[in-house]
């Protein structure tokens, strides 16, 4: 049964600089990254050594202790570097790109002749398997893992976020094809969340239960649609892709190339040139940042204000996940109390909370927020804050001190089952103590990968 | 602007330089941070914030507890030269007299309360926090006004150290700290808190050179009811002698013997807009308390038997510190429950137990002030079951699916 559902809490968050809905070529990147950080909790083993030749969809390294799955170069070239932190930890391996890109040659047979086994190691060979993720605690799907459902949601509603009926137009067979291989993947459903008015390639789409979804953010985070259609229990998996990346995954299911071909929207009030960029997944991103964003005294993230990682606009390469650029205002500078600080009367702030004007402005004021912390942390103080951003069944203040104090027993049942970093995102943008719940839930959620699991 | 900047970034530089001054960095921080917003940049997790703060939430309760404090001041007056005898003392001499007697207590509640702040920061090296803020001007409010100034000194010391730092700071008390001034107070000097003799400045000397007017006893409404209930009525009803003394509209206004900023219903009123307004104050504690009360009052009224059982149930919402204590004290979001039905709970609960023990027991006049503390005690115990409804909830989800 198709659900139609409202989420009634939550927040947008109106910032400047959306994308305009027009698509252009990013610089031709020189060197790509595959970072292991965008894996969370990867531990990678090597395959290649600096040097050595690589072609589009060649293994570089795999999972150490999930051996099958495996991370592939994004385009041919050299193996350049093996950028190394603390511990000799790998933080990113950077390959030099030929002038075209040279593919690994895969034969794959067509979705509607694979059984479920083949569709598995076709993705875990092609280097796509990450893009699918599992629930609970929000890192890579385990093969082995049979998952209740598949959940994808077709919309992002994070600030500024880029339009995926845009993205997705023209590639209905792409996205089919996708779906078909997903399907494969579980005995349960498909489920395809979409607002109203969605792209013909989402609407159109056989094999999915198709869910309407309406609110404001969170309600394309993919975590609250499963909470709100068939929510996780303990001891059950789900697993969640990333619309654009059903298509992605369809059109390497077509053509057997690893084409990791993307838009991403470059947005925020820094960037001067806000359009959908043509790139490709770990493509460094200096030469798009210097002709198109304004780089004076600016935080560039790879992602979204909310979630996105801060990168070095030198030297930052574009997450594995990433849809989305965004450009901020560095707020690094003091501000005095009564003309820009904590006692102004703010009307170009933005504030949930009604101690700011914000409220009583027009819908459609739009604001240019800084990465200041806009004060400094505290203890939790205000009470009843992160509800009305948090459209769960969850008391979430209870959940992060549960997290905080280590009590497995006390996660598991305040729900920790059914968060995703992600979810807590806006909690943490309201907080008055500057709580920074996401990095704790995370803490929560890999300590439950080692002791539940 | 930028001069003050510089003062300050000299001061950190100084401060920095040896080990040992390095540890009254709190000192410096907490003026500065309170000049400027820090220039601290967000490091992980969501890279924008919302413009919020710990010190504009504290600053908006101030502003609300503002009108309530003059109101204080000027009635502190007003009261003082009617004792004395003169009936229509003008606002300006009235106000001026109040002010007076009321800076010396704000000034001593802030000083050794920030004082011990700083002393912790500076031990345990941390940032001073804001929380008491708000708990230095609600003391100084919920004191008769002519408690010593020694002993204002000891209660706020004694709730700051014993009431919240013992704890962990603000945020992780577990009874209001400005009440627990008040209850050591209480029940530490209980002749300098209660009785009839505290309330109107100056009252003690007036009865010793013989200069107070006829018919002031100095005792505040319900010290009368009290006296009464126990005495026996010489009005055919205590609403009767209550109009006489004071009209309910007097006791809206505020204009009668009381704590500080307790009295006045319509500062009080205009203030709990404020919190209401910005959302700083919980709607839910509000009705709940004041529901609480007035079901209780009813349920009096309705089982009768003494004159001040019968009392109108609106008239205990104006006497004493119900209203304040609604407003400022039970609304304390850190003693308070936490969860939106605990809210309700916890609110009633306080409410009822505040004219409950104002109503029964036969020691004090004000039951308020000990309904807060026990519903705060309460407090925890109501989102626990909150809680465990909710996880019940969810287990059984699995059973049905």
């Amino acid at each position: 049964m198709s659900k139609t559902i409202k989420i009634r809490k939550g927040l947008d968050i109106r910032l400047i600089g959306e994308a305009d809905k027009v698509k252009v070529d990013a610089p031709v990147a020189k060197t790509y990254a595959v970072k292991p950080a965008d894996f969370h909790g990867l531990t990678p083993k090597m395959l290649k050594k600096v040097g050595e030749e690589v072609k589009a969809g060649t293994p570089i390294f795999f999972d150490k202790y999930r051996d099958k799955i495996q991370y592939v170069s994004p385009v041919s070239g050299k193996v350049k570097e093996i950028k190394r932190g603390a511990k000799r930890r790998i933080l990113e391996v950077i390959i030099e790109a030929d002038s075209t890109i040279e593919y690994e040659a895969k034969n794959v047979k067509p979705v509607n002749q694979m059984s479920s086994e083949e569709v598995k190691e076709t993705l875990l060979a092609s280097g796509f398997w990450p893009m699918i993720k599992m629930r609970p605690i929000d890192i890579v799907a385990d093969p082995k893992d049979e998952p209740k459902a598949i959940f994808i949601s077709g919309f992002d509603t994070h600030p500024l976020a880029p339009d995926y009926d845009f993205l997705i137009h023209g590639q209905d067979e792409a996205f089919q094809t996708g779906i078909e291989a997903l399907k494969k993947l579980t005995k349960g459903k498909v489920h395809l969340q979409l607002r109203g008015n969605a792209d013909k390639a989402f609407t159109s789409v056989k094999g999915v239960e198709i869910n309407t979804v309406t609110g404001v953010h969170p309600a394309g985070n993919v975590g609250v649609q499963i909470h709100h259609i068939d929510p996780i229990n303990k001891g059950e998996i789900v697993w969640v892709v990333n619309a654009q990346d059903v298509a992605m995954i369809g059109r390497y299911l077509i053509t057997g190339k690893f084409d990791a071909t993307k838009y991403v929207a470059l947005t925020g009030s820094r960037a001067k040139n806000r359009k959908y960029f043509k790139t490709i997944i770990g493509a460094e991103l200096t030469d798009l940042f210097k002709e198109n964003v304004n780089l004076d005294n600016t935080r560039v993230i790879s992602g979204n204000p909310l979630t996105g990682v801060k990168v070095e606009p030198e030297a930052g390469y574009l997450g594995y996940y990433d849809y989305q650029l965004t450009a901020l205002p560095e707020g690094n500078k003091h501000k005095f109390f009564l003309t820009e600080g904590w006692l102004s009367l703010g009307f170009n702030k933005f504030s949930a909370s009604r101690a700011y004007p914000t409220w009583m402005m027009p819908k459609s004021k739009r604001y240019d927020i800084d990465t200041n912390l806009n004060g400094e942390e505290r203890a939790f103080v205000v009470s009843e804050q992160y509800e009305p951003v948090f459209p769960f069944d969850i008391y979430p203040v209870h959940l992060i001190k549960s997290v905080i104090i280590n009590d497995i027993d006390a996660m598991e049942n305040l729900g920790i089952y059914e968060v995703a970093p992600e979810d807590f995102a806006l909690c943490e943008f309201v907080c008055t103590s500057k709580i920074e719940s996401q990095s704790i839930i995370r803490k929560g959620l890999d300590v439950i990968l080692e002791e539940c699991m | 602007m930028k001069f003050l900047r510089k003062i300050f970034d000299n001061a950190h530089e100084a401060l920095n330089k040896s080990e040992k001054t390095k540890k009254y960095f709190p000192l410096v921080d907490a003026i500065d941070t309170l000049l400027f917003t820090p220039n601290h940049t967000t490091q992980k997790g969501a890279h924008i914030r919302d413009a919020i703060d710990l010190k504009r939430t504290m600053m908006i309760v101030i502003i609300a507890l503002i009108p309530a404090l003059l109101f204080g001041m000027y009635n502190v007056g007003y009261q003082h030269y009617l004792a004395v005898g003169e009936a229509n003392p003008s606002f300006g001499e009235a106000f001026l007299h109040g002010a007076i007697r009321v800076l010396p207590l704000i000034v001593i509640s802030y000083a050794v309360g920030l004082g011990i702040e700083f002393l912790f920061a500076i031990k345990n090296g941390h940032s001073v926090q804001e929380g008491f803020l708000v708990t230095g001007m609600l003391i100084p409010l919920i004191m008769p006004i002519d408690t010593p100034l020694w002993m204002v000194a000891v209660g706020t010391a004694f709730a700051v150290v014993i009431g919240k730092e013992v704890f962990g700071g603000t945020g992780m008390n577990v009874m209001n700290v400005a009440l627990t001034a008040r209850a050591f107070l209480f029940f530490a000097y209980p002749t300098k808190m209660s009785g009839n003799e505290v309330w109107i400045s100056g009252l003690k000397e007036m009865k010793t050179n013989g200069s107070l007017a006829d018919g002031i006893t100095g005792a505040t409404p319900l010290g009368d009811l009290a006296a009464i209930g126990k005495e026996g009525a010489t009005f055919s009803n205590l609403n009767q002698f209550l109009e006489a003394k004071h009209g309910l509209m007097d006791l809206f206004y505020g204009f009668y013997p009381g704590s500080v900023g307790e009295t006045s219903v319509l500062a009080i009123l205009i203030g709990a807009f404020l919190l209401l307004f910005t959302g700083i104050g919980s709607w839910k504690i509000m009705l709940s308390f004041f529901t609480g009360g007035y079901l209780m009052a009813l349920l009096f009224n309705l089982v009768g038997g003494s004159d001040y059982l019968e009392l109108p149930a609106i008239y205990q919402m104006m006497l004493g510190g119900f209203m304040f204590g609604l407003v400022f004290m039970a609304t304390d979001p850190v003693t308070a429950a936490q969860t939106g039905t605990g809210k309700f709970i916890y609110g009633f609960l306080g409410g009822a137990m505040a004219i409950l023990i104002r109503v029964v027991n036969p020691a004090y006049p004000e039951g308020v002030m000990l309904a807060i503390l026990i519903a705060n005690v309460f407090a925890p115990l109501i989102d626990h079951m909150v809680i465990s409804a909710n996880i019940k909830r969810r287990l059984k989800r699995v059973k049905t699916a």
